[in-house]
């Protein structure tokens, strides 16, 4: 039978991965988990960096797609928690333990490797990662998926931990969500929670809204006077403007203040003062800082980020990086095509184009050209009314780059609580379609 | 036997696999399609709850529930938003697709 050899295959007879193996032979890192890489050098690896909706998709739907490939999910935590809902555990209607996923599903049925350690480094000419653990693993294919990183470079006075534990950001989900709910929790009658949205873009745009409106759900019952300000580095409510401006004027009236373009220069975690470029100080009993995000560091430390920029650029057939061949990038940390949000469904989708692009190009078979995605974002708004924002996102070939569909998409017609059974739905569905 | 053969046989093997591969990347672009379903109505459209499943059921129901979405016929919270972002023929495709999927 006749064989066309595939670029894989090449790979596999790269000098550089034999040597990479007889390394490992020679360390006896190969005897616990690489037998099969030694026994089968012909299979071809992709390495995933990053086990969020992004980097757990891609991994699994990759082994779904193409058994045939060797999948490593390089990831530092056990177990994982969803962002998604988690707005509602600052309310107390749902509790983190919800919300917590493990990556053991992915291994028993679906043969990922992983591999629980921290990528410190990415070497490009080697074609193999570094981690903290002293591990050197080899890839034929690289998939980074980092999320983001906050950065507090130009918010004076949240430079240590313990101011951050003072004025919780809680917008990676964990210990800072607990952190925030108690802060809430605490808060005296008539206490002030004040949060600050930083610059788009950011991480889940409709987000910081969802989040005031919770809080105010919880202190219409709870704490009657309490306020909820809001300040927002932006111009404007980022998503479902006018439903989010509805629900704070006809649900919470006087208890939800929106500021725009409030700029945050400086933070006082002890006297709980925010001081603003415009609005000079403001004291709150409560501070929730949201901070300006950027592609995750190992991104940068691979070179995937330009000067002078803060995310990935890929292209979107493959979301393989511009800047170098053989790693792709996916989620938070990708410069996102026009009006794609950076959110954990559409870090789902992009997965899935980018899986069957990789599988794609590791068996010479032709890439699809006409990806499909789509995004929706459910936001809780009280205790059982949801709204959502809903968008379909196509190839352009002129632009060659993903577009929303005009005339597809769009928002809540009205705040409903049919939609709060559909949004807890989406979210333990999605997790799903990650997780298991 | 290596690409650069240039042998006869080769080329005569590109040209028979020519028209499968064709077909396979079609199926895998379907495949994509209806994996942008999943977030909402589960891995290859088994929902878990919540959301309504539409894994194995009938092509022609799960086409004309979509072509009834997207016409905005049928009510929906969500669905007519989502339908409008494909073709006819592409629903026509995914329909198929979710129709051969154990429910
Ligand atoms: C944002 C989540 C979401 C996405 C994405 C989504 N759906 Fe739905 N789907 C729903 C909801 C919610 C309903 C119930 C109708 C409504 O309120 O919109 C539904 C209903 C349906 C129904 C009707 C089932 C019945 O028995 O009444 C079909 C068929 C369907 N979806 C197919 C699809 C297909 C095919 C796709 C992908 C192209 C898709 N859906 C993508 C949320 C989603």
């Amino acid at each position: 039978m006749t064989t066309v050899h595939t670029p894989a295959e090449e790979h596999a007879m790269d000098p550089t991965r034999r040597n990479f193996l007889h390394t490992l032979a020679a360390t006896g890192l190969a005897a616990g988990f690489w037998p099969r890489a030694l026994r089968a050098a012909s299979r071809a690896t992709v390495v995933v960096v990053g086990g969020g909706f992004a980097g757990a998709t891609a991994a699994k739907y990759l082994r779904v797609w193409a058994p045939e490939i060797e999948v490593v999910l390089i990831e530092p935590n056990r177990e994982w928690i969803s962002c998604p809902l988690s707005n509602r555990v600052l309310a107390g209607s749902l509790s983190l333990r919800d919300l917590k996923r493990d990556y053991g599903r992915l291994a028993e049925r679906h043969g990922v490797k992983l591999v629980h350690a921290t990528v410190t480094q990415v070497d490009p000419a080697r074609r193999e990662v570094r981690t903290d653990q002293g591990e050197r693993i080899a890839y034929d294919r690289l998939i980074v998926a980092p999320g983001v990183d906050f950065v507090y470079d130009d918010i004076a006075g949240l430079q240590t931990e313990p101011a951050r534990e003072r004025v919780p950001h809680a917008w990676k989900a964990g210990p800072q969500t607990l952190l925030l709910r108690k802060r809430i929790a605490d808060l005296p009658p008539g206490g002030v929670v004040a949060i600050h949205i930083p610059k788009a873009p950011f991480r889940c745009p409709p987000g910081p809204y969802e989040r005031a409106s919770m809080i105010a759900s919880y202190l219409t019952t709870r704490n009657p006077k309490g306020k909820v300000l809001v300040f927002d580095a932006n111009p404007d409510i980022q998503s479902k403007k006018a439903l989010f401006s509805h629900v704070w004027g006809t649900r919470y009236p006087g208890m939800v203040e929106y500021v725009p373009n409030a700029d945050l220069k400086a933070v006082d975690a002890t006297r709980g003062v925010m001081k603003f470029d415009l609005q000079g100080e403001v004291r709150a009993d409560c501070l929730n800082v949201i901070p300006p995000q950027r592609a995750g560091g190992i991104a940068y430390q691979a070179g995937l980020v330009a000067a002078n920029e803060r995310w990935c650029r890929v292209g979107f057939l493959t979301y393989e990086s511009v800047a170098a061949r053989g790693i792709h990038v996916i989620g938070d940390s990708v410069a996102a095509a026009p009006g794609m949000p950076k959110s954990g469904h559409m870090a789902n989708q992009q997965a899935k184009v980018c899986a069957g692009a990789v599988a794609a190009l590791i068996s010479g078979t032709p890439v699809n050209d006409d990806p499909i995605i789509a995004n929706t974002c459910y936001s809780f708004v009280g205790a059982r009314e949801v709204i959502h924002v809903a968008s379909v996102h196509r190839y352009d070939r002129a632009q060659k780059t993903m577009l929303p569909v005009k005339g597809a998409g769009g928002v809540s017609s009205e705040v409903s609580t049919e939609e709060a059974l559909f949004a807890v739905a989406w979210g333990f569905n999605l997790m799903n379609d990650v997780f298991s | 036997m290596t690409r650069n053969s240039g042998s006869t046989a080769w080329v005569l093997a590109a040209l028979v696999a020519w028209g499968p591969a064709l077909a396979q990347s079609d199926q895998h672009k379907v495949r994509q399609w209806a994996a942008s379903c999943a977030a909402c109505h589960g891995t290859e459209g088994r929902s878990e709850g919540g959301m309504p499943p539409i894994a194995g059921r009938k092509a022609d129901e799960l086409y004309t529930l979509m072509l009834a979405f997207k016409s905005g016929e049928r009510p929906a919270t969500v669905m007519h938003q989502h339908a409008k972002g494909y073709s006819d023929g592409e629903l026509r495709q995914i329909s198929e697709y979710f129709s051969r999927v154990k429910p």
